[in-house]
């Protein structure tokens, strides 16, 4: 037997006795699973004793090397380790900034030291991160950063305000893009640094969005002091740790639009034209209103041609090739069409998507009406519809300045 | 499905580009339009890209062929469709060669194919007739017992490849009524067989195309392709297989088209500066450049499920041809618009790609067609 095989034979013996029975089914997306962290109120008992287990084993960041709390598994060991759990229908034990984001980064540009004190933490759930980037004057000009960093001694002095951070007030480390030096282009004199949420003059306040939700905050930093040992990588070479990991959040972003609509109905549709079928009506096995049917037949193959545009960026990667130029299109491409499937999706509900809350309107249209609220943001989030279209103009066609 | 080019695969799209290069620039396409050749594209030069062993890709090693797939002929196609290189692949060699190498006839595979891939015959294949739109069941040409065989009537129109073709296939009508799926024939008729007559017509594009005249052509029994009276299921696997290779060919058309519109927008001066630093252009050029990445995509994807014969294989062809129809247009269109004034001008190029993608938009069926064949795929 192959260890490949001996390896599924033991994560799957281990997954039945481990894996919790009442979290069987349940999904782990960005927006649903566990997040972890202090204050972390966990949704299901089992949550916790699932991280425990998969924490300690090292599965929740299957890949990192042992020594940093990982597990230490080779790509083919995590696929298979994937797949077992997918049979099991068990959700990933902890989802979140760490595992996608800071983790990663650190990995590549963090000393032994840092490593050391972060990355077991985040494997084990124990401490949730959130990103501090844009600021109220920057937006999609994010080098224009001027959150001051101010040399005092070992330590920086930290003031400034950061927006758009991301459950900032149920993190417990933010990484954040900070100004040490105002005397260069703007890209330089910034530094990536890692700031304790618990710190005196650290302040958190949510922002109330037009979808009623408050997934975003302001964080304030007034006199709060950090050691200069929490920079990650050189002090003034920020701008090359963010781009790396801007890169990252946008792939992520796309893959989460770009999985979209693979559920299917009993009879054979996809839940979109059951949806169309189901609220507009049929007529000879169609879609009541020819206009709609048409509209979620664009969707439907928009979202195939992106699946599969995806898929060709993955498989060059498999045999060796260097992304091409069609993987710089995946995030405004795939949050505009899942901007475009939710449109759609209130069109298709008519008049009864029109509630806010209460009585009178189904938990499904309430649920999709705050949905696409939420969605208006994915051209914006993670840089603006307009920034990635002057990428791949500037960038990939070399189009001039 | 990988969607990504094996060794083997970027040889020969590089090997196609690099002699269409060398050998097919747009000015020759031109010189052939303003001759008005009634063949409309080089016998000798197709003799030679058959020479290279490129009308053999799709065929079984069996019946002579290379024993690969539409996914490689695509590569071929890509390349002249990029210089809008007229030769008959899809009329001829996908279409013709395909009704014969799926037809079952042993003794027609015999006497045609090795002809068909060493480009010394060519056999056009009429799926289309006046006002039959994109139902290659809308067939009125008729097939009446006539002795040991059959007695065909009827006109086909827009033959692609058919002037100088050797012989022509021609779907006709045993029993029933234009539109029914049952009661089809496909026969194969040669074109100096009495009665037979062939039309140029004289297209937007320019490309090969014909008026296919029976009147009381005698065929022999012998002659038949594919199953008697049920004949709506090769004629649709041809198509199929046709639908893929145009869009391998309107890739190679749409990414040259926005290739020199990028290049127009990088040298081009207007107000004491290039107009690709206008913001307006850049992103719409943007937008181009986004579509045919995904018509890309659906490409590589519809070619492997035809050719592993996947049961998505269907749905992924008319999301190819739905996606390469709307992409070629737009690339086309922002194209002139771009080039402006001359873009609207004989003299330059880029209007060569905007009636290419028109006619390649209007056969086998346009993109709201292809969603309509989607969604009933779909059950909705």
């Amino acid at each position: 037997m192959s260890d490949l095989e001996t390896f599924r034979q033991e994560t799957r013996f281990w997954l039945e006795e481990n894996g919790p029975k009442g979290l069987r089914g349940r999904t782990a997306t960005d927006i649903e699973g566990v997040w972890g962290g202090q204050k972390w109120v966990p949704e299901h008992p089992d949550e916790r004793v699932w991280l425990e287990r998969m924490g300690a084993k090292g599965w929740t960041a299957p890949t990192w090397p042992t020594e940093y709390g990982g597990g230490g598994l080779s790509k083919e060991e995590a696929k298979v380790l994937a797949e077992e759990m997918r049979v099991l229908r068990l959700p990933q034990a902890l989802v979140g900034f760490g595992l996608t984001m800071i983790g990663p980064t650190l990995l590549r540009f963090g000393n032994e030291e840092q490593k050391k004190q972060h990355l077991p933490r985040i494997c084990r759930g124990e401490i949730r991160w959130c990103q501090g980037y844009s600021e109220p004057g920057s937006g999609s000009d994010l080098a224009s950063l001027q959150t001051k960093a101010e040399r005092d001694g070992d330590d920086f002095i930290i003031n400034g305000t950061k927006v758009w951070t991301s459950y900032a007030d149920k993190a417990d480390w933010i990484f954040a893009l900070v100004r040490d030096d105002n005397s260069g282009i703007k890209q330089e004199g910034i530094s990536f640094l890692l700031i304790d949420m618990d710190d005196p003059g650290v302040n958190v306040s949510p922002i109330l969005l037009i979808s009623g939700k408050s997934p975003f905050c302001e964080t304030h930093f007034t006199d709060v002091r950090v050691p200069v040992s929490n920079v990650i990588h050189e002090i003034g070479a920020g701008w090359t740790v963010a781009k790396a990991l801007l890169g990252h959040e946008r792939e992520m972003i796309a893959g989460t639009f770009g999985s979209g609509a693979k559920s299917k109905a009993p009879n054979g549709r996809s839940a979109l034209s059951s949806l169309a079928v189901e609220r507009v009506g049929e007529r000879d096995g169609r879609v009541d209103d020819p206009v709609v049917r048409d509209d979620v037949a664009q969707t439907e193959m928009d979202t195939k041609a992106f699946g599969l545009t995806v898929k060709r960026t993955q498989d060059a990667a498999k045999v060796g090739h260097l992304p091409g130029p069609e993987s710089s299109m995946f995030k405004v491409y795939g949050t505009e069409l899942n901007m475009r499937r939710y449109e759609l999706m209130v069109r298709i509900l008519g008049p009864d998507a029109l509630g806010w809350e209460g009585e009178g309107f189904d938990t499904f249209a309430l649920d999709t009406t705050r949905e696409w609220l939420r969605s208006r943001g994915n051209s914006i989030e993670g840089g603006t519809s307009e920034i990635q279209l002057n990428i791949i103009s500037k960038r990939v066609l070399g189009l001039p300045d | 499905m990988q969607l990504a080019l094996d060794e083997d695969q970027e040889m020969i799209a590089q090997t196609a580009r690099d002699f269409l290069e060398e050998n097919s620039p747009v000015a020759r396409f031109r010189a052939l339009r303003d001759e008005g050749a009634e063949l409309g594209y080089s016998a000798d030069l197709f003799k030679e890209m058959a020479g290279l062993g490129w009308a053999g890709i799709p065929f079984d090693e069996k019946q002579g062929g290379a024993g690969m797939g539409l996914a490689e002929l695509v590569l071929i196609v890509e390349a002249l469709g990029r210089k809008l290189a007229p030769e008959p692949f899809i009329g001829g060699v996908t279409m013709g060669g395909s009704a014969l190498s799926l037809g079952g006839n042993t003794a027609l595979i015999d006497a045609w194919l090795p002809s068909v891939i060493d480009g010394g015959k060519v056999v056009a294949f009429a799926h289309q007739e006046a006002r039959s739109r994109y139902d290659v069941c809308r067939v009125e040409t008729r097939a009446e017992a006539d002795g040991d065989g059959f007695k065909l009537t009827g006109e086909k129109v827009q033959v692609l490849d058919a002037v100088g073709a050797d012989a022509v296939i021609i779907p006709a009508r045993v029993s029933g009524e234009a539109g029914d799926r049952d009661g089809l024939t496909l026969f194969l008729v040669e074109t100096g067989a009495s009665g037979v007559s062939v039309i140029r017509q004289n297209r937007l594009d320019h490309r090969n195309a014909a008026i296919v005249r029976l009147d009381d052509v005698h065929v022999s029994s012998s002659a038949i392709l594919g199953v008697a009276g049920q004949g709506a299921t090769l004629l649709e696997d041809v198509i199929e297989r046709a639908t893929v290779v145009l869009c391998g060919e309107m890739l190679g058309g749409m990414f040259e088209a926005f290739d020199l519109t990028v290049d127009y927008l990088k040298t081009r001066d207007q107000f004491g500066t290039k107009i690709g630093t206008f913001q307006g252009l850049q992103h719409r050029a943007a937008n181009v450049f986004m579509e045919l990445e995904l018509a890309r995509s659906c490409v590589m994807a519809a070619a492997r499920a035809v050719d592993a014969g996947d049961k998505d294989a269907k749905k992924l062809v008319s999301l190819a041809k739905a996606r390469c129809s709307d992409a070629y247009v737009l690339a086309a269109n922002e194209g002139v618009q771009m080039f402006a004034g001359v873009g609207m001008t004989d003299e330059y190029d880029i209007g060569f790609y905007m009636k290419r993608a028109r006619a390649s938009e209007l056969t086998f069926g346009d993109s709201s067609y292809h969603r309509n064949r989607w969604a009933e795929m779909g059950k909705y």
